[in-house]
């Protein structure tokens, strides 16, 4: 099967488009261990990649996996690697070690149900790991959520270019529903895997100063200026990549925030028009670090109340709150474990909150 | 006049911040003899370890990657798969490769990762000041192990060469130490096998190193060194384990 004819769509789940778009941005280098919801990820590499002269191994263990992923970034090379939410967790000191040592990579969690085990089923209840830091230290990975199987790929494209630009990791956050779907996609995403200079990567002192490639800074004093370095070009970051999908905020009563699957869910109760007399918007954060904070207060200074839809217990609805800063009520809808909001539940949470409120302006 | 002896070029010539008496230095010039001799610098990285020889990129003047702790075969593995004709060596401490990375030790060995591995076996972990490492001695006293180290409670000394010589991937396997200026070339001998079993693609090859911790053992240099002889040895004999030399 190949599927490098641009021009062409493909019909692919998340997962295996995930793979392939990560092949034709140019990455070289997977290392994976298996885990529902995201084994097709391994399973497209592992016949994809020697197709295109890479290396994919199924590794021993997660930890395994992220550190040669490390080696690999280290050396100057495209890699990444893919997991599950406990997987996930099993990397956090390796994603930490990345960050602190500046090395590009892309790392795909495709999100199931927590704590725990849990189970395989959609869940959106990692986002505080994956955009808090998630390991230890002052650190950021840049946060990309897709919401279809097209978005995945073109993400998946865009994530390379963002790692090796700024030399930080970059995850992508799906969830089992997007991994598993099936749709409909199209890889011919403009992508640089050589237009970036690694004088920097690992190749020998061959000719030229040594290299080192480390996060240990001993010396007093050190690690605070290295930490001021981190921070800048976080705020760089900030300044420069927040994306995000808006739709009907113009004169909306109340906008929802919600991504991936949720954001899904929540633009079919736009299409659905079911609140006739209640003007519904959505704002899909597209990256979740940096997250679209100021947007989301612009909006907060129009609209009546603001709903944030999860996967989660209350996640992102923090980000949200800190970005609407008490100008608006922020409310929250959110299924756990395995659970899915449906359209439904959220148009009544939706006129539940405009009628408690219509009611308290009404008897002040 | 011609130098006899000298600072490899490979070694930056600055004090080391190993303890008088410390195995660490002396094995890190070895390498660094190594590299020279073979011409290998400019194609050499090493990885270096989180346990005493942290800053060993700060003695070896070559391309270094850090690994988090037990991490480096995963490390090496990750560099050796993008540039498989460069040389590249992890340097491991026994807390490092036998406790935290044992399953990386043996699933880079069982998949033959054509690199090198130097693991310096001092019996305690050095770094955080002197606790039971997997190969502290049974009744050898250490922060953790305060009555001496029992095999009821703590098990018994691990044996690596013994357990990666019947792993099916690894190449050339052998325990060595550094008492005396006769094991000394001895251990430069087999690194430099080490390196070559490497260089001609032949996969995975590790050289233990038995290297004394004067300061954790509550010893002097010269007692570490009658440790090593007399008592090291009898639970990690010395020779070659795995030979793909040898092995018709
Ligand atoms: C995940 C993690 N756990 C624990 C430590 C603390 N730590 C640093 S070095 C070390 C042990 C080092 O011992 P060894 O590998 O034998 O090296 P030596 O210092 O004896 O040369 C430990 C436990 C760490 N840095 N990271
Ligand atoms: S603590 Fe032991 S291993 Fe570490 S530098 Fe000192 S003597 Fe060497
Ligand atoms: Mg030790």
């Amino acid at each position: 099967m190949t599927l490098t004819d641009k021009n062409k769509k493909y019909l692919l789940t998340g997962n295996e488009a995930c793979a392939e778009a990560a092949i034709q941005a140019g990455c070289r280098f997977y290392y994976g261990y298996p885990i529902t919801p995201q084994n097709e990820i391994l399973t497209h590499m592992a016949i994809r990649m020697p197709q295109a002269g890479g290396t994919s191994i199924q590794v021993e263990s997660e930890l395994a996996a992220i550190n040669m992923v490390h080696g690999s970034a280290a050396a100057g090379a495209r890699a990444m690697t893919s997991s599950s939410s406990p997987g996930i967790s099993l990397k956090q000191e390796g994603i930490s070690y990345l960050a602190g040592s500046e090395l590009p990579c892309v790392i795909v969690n495709v999100q199931r149900g927590g704590p725990g085990l849990g189970d395989i089923s959609p869940s959106q209840a990692d986002y505080f790991q994956a955009v808090k830091g998630g390991g230890h230290g002052d650190y950021h990975t840049i946060v990309l959520a897709p919401s279809s199987v097209q978005e995945t790929a073109d993400l998946v494209f865009d994530a390379f270019d963002l790692a090796d630009r700024y030399r930080n990791p970059v995850m992508i956050l799906g969830d089992a529903q997007l991994g598993q779907m099936m749709e409909s996609v199209v890889f011919n995403k403009k992508c640089e895997p050589n237009s970036f200079k690694k004088d920097w990567a690992l190749t020998g002192a061959n000719g030229k100063k040594r290299n080192i490639i480390k996060s240990f800074y001993p010396v007093r004093g050190e690690l605070e200026k290295f930490n001021a370095k981190l921070q800048a070009k976080y705020s760089l970051i900030k300044s420069k990549e927040v994306r995000y999908e808006e739709i009907n905020t113009e004169n909306a009563d109340i906008v929802i925030v919600a991504y991936g699957t949720c954001a899904r869910i929540c633009k079919e109760v736009l299409m659905k028009n079911k609140t006739p007399n209640i003007k519904v918007g959505l704002l899909r954060p597209i990256t979740l670090w940096p997250y679209p904070s100021q947007i989301i207060q612009e909006i907060s200074e129009k609209v009546r109340a603001i709903l944030t839809v999860e996967m989660s217990a209350g996640q992102m609805v923090e980000d949200v709150r800190l970005s609407v800063s008490g100008r608006c009520p922020v409310h929250f809808y959110g299924r756990t474990g395995g659970g899915i909001p449906s359209p439904k539940e959220i148009i009544r949470k939706i006129t539940e909150i405009i009628s408690v409120k219509e009611e308290i302006t009404s008897a002040t | 006049m011609e130098a006899i002896y000298k600072t490899p070029d490979s070694m930056i010539d600055t004090p080391t911040h190993y303890c008088p008496g410390c195995g660490h230095g002396i094995i890190q010039r070895l390498i660094a003899e190594i590299i020279d001799e073979k011409d290998i610098r400019g194609k050499t990285i090493g990885i270096a370890p989180v346990g005493c020889a942290v800053l060993a990129y700060n003695y070896l003047d070559i391309d270094t990657c850090e690994a988090a702790h037990g991490r480096p075969p995963a490390v090496a593995t990750g560099i050796k798969r993008v540039h498989p004709d460069k040389i590249i060596f992890s340097y491991q401490g026994d807390g490092d490769l036998a406790a935290i990375g044992l399953s990386e030790i043996i699933h880079t060995a069982n998949r033959s990762e054509n690199i090198t591995v130097i693991f310096v076996n001092n019996a305690v972990y050095g770094m955080t000041n002197g606790q039971m490492a997997p190969t502290t001695l049974l009744n050898q006293k250490t922060l953790t192990t305060p009555q001496g180290r029992s095999e009821q409670c703590d098990g018994a000394p691990l044996r690596i060469c013994e357990l990666l010589s019947v792993v099916d991937g690894s190449r050339f396997i052998a325990r060595t130490s550094v008492t005396s200026p006769k094991n000394i070339i001895k251990t430069k001998q087999l690194i430099a096998k080490g390196f070559n079993t490497q260089i001609q693609k032949k996969g995975f090859s590790l050289i233990e190193v038995l290297s004394p911790c004067p300061v954790y053992w509550r010893m002097s240099s010269v007692e570490s060194m009658k440790f090593i002889d007399n008592e090291m040895t009898k639970a990690f004999p010395l020779g070659i384990f795995k030979d793909w030399e040898s092995q018709n």
